[in-house]
């Protein structure tokens, strides 16, 4: 197969790369920095329009990943295979997907706004926070954008992603990549697609962490939790190399002088 | 039979003069931290009032604590699981900064920087969340000593229970204050409403945490708490709450709130309980019976049986001895004059109150009558409804007959030691009255009145064979700088914010903070470079540009510059937050 050495890097080693740094970074992240892993919530500064934006948002967001499970990793075999046609399938796709898009677009923007418009909250938002929004918001937008100019706009079936992106991005993960199917997919997808794989390379070092940690296992332990002090042990696990030998003489800190 | 012992005050709220000395100390020992600066571990209400924040015993609105179902079992009343689940991404029973108050320092730095001028320069207050000027309209203390409460004392949730009439008299009637910790309950609906399970209760002494490490933000705790005891800090995102000072329980000190107590109030001490019977006695159908059913929990540690078990559970005999000692025990069991807060929260509560006997002494010595002779209190008690309505709603549900109880045996052990020094016999028939003896009413009286710190405070140490993972005994080579730091340095700036790194020991990390706070004005307004914030110094080590420049060589460092800081041949000489009398450092700098 032919393909030129830029398609390689973009459709290849990027993706990678970007696995690589994403899964890598968010181990580092937890063992190093579990106190910072945390969704720094905001709602103590403002409520009013958290609670329009963010439910709108983050259950928006939610249909959207689901959809794309559904085009990404379903081939499309599988789905005509149970009786689903390619029209259906591209109907319920397109409109299940519009609506979806539309809250999660509605939802950033109102928290976008929020952000900006109410003090504590912009105060409280780092140069990360901002870097990630970006991100954040150009793989949202681009994607929306490829729908509706790809899938909405051009009428008929739309853009059949399924024949290339799809085999593509599986591919990847069966590890034997074929960059070429990429190479004619619209450039709004195309878009798309980079700036995703950068977010999800920063992903670890943002707050976007607290996706991970989803309390998934909280309907499935009793209420009340008990520790024992032993096991819970003190504030800070000891490291390797400053296991003590025996109990320091003072119980203060030593500070160091200014 | 499950024994397990937990840590437990009793305030007795008659000797409480509302000085908050409690809360100021437990503040500059806990929270004197950017992030917390409305959070108040400790806070002292005076009570008719709203409390902090403002109307949290309404739990119409804030839907705190348990409630239980028509099949009998327990459920959080901001609803179960799926529910938590379900409104993750907005808590709707959240209190906002507005429902605590905007935090707020004043810009100190004008009245000296100011430029001369006509007229004399003010301090404007400046909002610590936006860094603008702000008016100021409400704080942790706005009502105190009822201030302003002909605006606000309507709104008092538990006044609201009583009719209107009442509390428009019950404004020239009565005042206490109640000072407030977080509860460490049996029960706790904090720890239940937790989706992380960051949050747990310690089995060996039953101090409720929030584990930092897997504290991811979610909230839900500040919800379930219906004494709204646990905090979320806006600059780390994590919930904070009371630790019941457990750093110090674990080397035997008391809490910092109880060792600074002005009045020797408070009390600490161990309480055996069945945890097997934890559940049932929370799901007691009337609210009335949960008083009852909270004591049938309790176990006696004099009882063979009970003695027998706690070994079996592991408890040590050292702690076992603590229990059988412990005061709290005495208040709550044999002389029956504590009581829980707002035992209708079904989280079973243990920091329990002596309820106040003055407001109806008051009452009796300000219409002309003997405030302390047996007989007219004893009347005053039965016919001052109103003080008794309202004690009744914080300290048992409603229900009058315990708090009237309680009153009768502190009016008996006021008049009857009257009796005593004025040389007479104590007066056995009041004793008699009440259901107790005339030795029994003195040995109350000493505990309540004249008992000594040995005698207040009955805490176990933790087990030395453990000690070195005291937090108090942490490595003090693994903070600021030294070779075993983990993130978090003085500025506490990791790789990812302030919030970021491995979190140092409680104890030092609050120690840190400190020291960076002495050495600036405030986190936000103009400050003047190199001056001293002299409210936060705390008289130890040489904040720079406190002292003049040394003559010997420049050095601003008594300790002389050569060695590195936190090196580990250097900890006499380091420790600038030694004592005084040091031998090893010249914290003054004298040389």
């Amino acid at each position: 197969m032919d393909v030129n050495p830029a398609g390689i890097v973009l459709w290849v080693v990027v993706p990678y790369v970007t696995f690589a740094v994403l899964v890598v970074g968010s181990v580092w992240r937890y063992r190093y920095d579990k106190f910072g892993w945390t969704t720094r919530s905001s709602e103590l500064y403002e409520k009013r329009l958290l609670r329009l934006g963010s439910p709108l948002f983050h259950y928006g967001l939610l249909l959207v990943i689901l959809g794309h499970l559904m085009g990404l990793v379903v081939p499309k075999e599988w789905t005509e295979a149970v009786g689903l046609s390619e029209g259906a399938y591209h109907f319920v796709a397109t409109w299940l997907g519009s609506v979806a898009a539309l809250a999660v677009v509605a939802g950033l923007l109102i928290l976008v706004y929020r952000r900006r418009s109410t003090g504590p909250v912009f105060l409280a938002t780092t140069r990360t926070d901002k870097l990630m929004y970006v991100l954040l918001g150009g793989s949202i937008l681009t994607g929306a954008w490829a729908t509706v100019h790809t899938q909405i706009l051009a009428g008929g079936h739309g853009y059949d992603y399924r024949q290339t992106i799809s085999p593509w991005f599986r591919s990847l993960w069966y590890l034997q990549p074929e960059p070429a199917l990429m190479a004619g997919v619209p450039a709004a997808f195309q878009a798309h697609l980079l700036v995703a794989m950068l977010l999800f390379a920063v992903w670890p070092f943002t707050r976007l962490v607290h996706a991970f940690s989803a309390p998934v296992q909280y309907p499935f332990r009793p209420y009340v939790v008990y520790r024992s002090r032993e096991a819970s042990g003190a504030a800070r696990a000891p490291r390797a190399g400053w296991d003590p030998t025996t109990t320091p003489p003072t119980t203060g800190p030593s500070r160091r002088r200014p | 039979m499950k024994v397990m012992a937990q840590m437990t005050m009793v305030m007795n709220l008659d000797k409480c003069i509302g000085c908050h000395t409690c809360s100021v100390t437990c503040k500059q020992a806990w929270t004197n931290r950017t992030g917390t600066e409305y959070v108040w571990f400790n806070n002292v209400e005076t009570r008719p009032g709203l409390g902090y924040p403002r109307t949290y015993e309404d739990q119409e609105r804030w839907q705190g604590g348990w409630v239980r179902t028509r099949r009998g079992r327990l459920k959080l009343r901001a609803g179960g699981r799926a529910k938590k689940l379900a409104t993750i991404f907005h808590n709707p029973r959240l209190p906002s900064i507005h429902d605590y108050y905007e935090p707020w320092t004043y810009e100190y730095d004008m009245l000296l920087s100011a430029p001369q001028g006509e007229h004399t320069p003010v301090a404007r207050p400046k909002s610590l969340l936006t860094g603008d000027d702000m008016s100021i309209r409400w704080s942790a203390n706005w009502d105190d000593d009822l201030g302003g409460s002909t605006a606000t004392m309507q709104d008092d949730p538990v006044l609201k229970h009583m009719s209107e009439h009442v509390a428009e008299e019950l404004e020239q009637t009565f005042m206490f204050y109640l000072p407030r910790i977080c509860e460490h309950c049996l029960n706790p609906s904090c720890v239940a409403s937790c989706p992380s399970g960051a949050m747990y209760k310690r089995v060996e002494d039953g101090i409720v945490l929030v584990d930092q490490d897997q504290c991811r933000g979610w909230r839900m705790c500040v919800t379930g708490c219906p004494y709204k005891k646990v905090y979320f800090n806006h600059k780390t995102g994590k919930a904070e709450k009371c630790t019941l000072c457990y750093p110090r329980l674990e080397v035997g000190l008391p809490t910092v709130c109880s060792e600074t107590c002005v009045g020797r109030l408070r009390y600490l001490g161990l309480v055996l309980y069945d945890a097997d019977k934890v559940g049932t006695a929370a799901a007691t159908e009337d609210t009335r019976d949960l008083l009852a059913a909270q004591r049938s929990v309790f176990l006696d540690p004099h009882d063979p049986e009970v003695v027998t078990a706690a070994r079996s559970e592991g408890i040590p005999d050292d702690w076992i001895d603590a229990a059988q000692r412990s005061p709290v025990w005495r208040l709550i069991h044999d002389y029956e004059v504590a009581l829980p807060l707002h035992p209708e929260y079904r989280t079973l509560p243990m920091v329990w109150y002596v309820p106040p006997l003055s407001p109806v002494v008051d009452v009796v010595a300000s219409s002309g009558n003997d405030g302390e002779d047996g007989r007219t209190l004893f009347a005053a008690i039965s016919q001052l409804r109103i003080p008794l309505e309202y004690l009744a709603g914080l300290f048992s549900a409603g229900d009058t007959a315990p708090v009237e109880r309680v009153l009768r045996r502190l009016a008996a052990m006021r008049s009857g030691m009257r009796e005593v020094n004025l040389g007479r016999e104590f007066p056995e028939e009041h004793a008699a009255a009440v259901g107790m003896t005339g030795a029994q009413i003195q040995e109350m009286y000493r505990l309540l009145a004249i008992a000594k710190y040995s005698e207040r405070y009955v805490i176990p140490t933790a087990h030395t064979e453990i000690a070195h993972d005291l937090d108090e005994m942490a490595c003090s080579l693994d903070v600021d700088g030294g070779p075993g730091m983990g993130g978090q340095g003085t500025d506490g700036a990791g790789p990812f914010g302030s919030s970021s790194g491995r979190p140092t020991p409680v104890a030092v990390e609050n120690f840190h903070a400190l020291a960076a706070r002495q050495t600036a004005d405030s986190p936000y307004g103009p400050s003047t470079p190199g001056r001293v914030n002299l409210l936060n110094w705390d008289g130890n080590g040489r904040p720079a540009g406190l002292f003049p420049p040394d003559d010997a060589g420049g050095s601003p460092s008594p300790g002389g510059g050569g060695e590195p800081p936190g090196a580990p041949g250097s900890l006499p000489g380091g420790r600038q937050d030694a004592t005084h009398d040091d031998p090893g450092g010249s914290p003054g700098g004298a040389r």
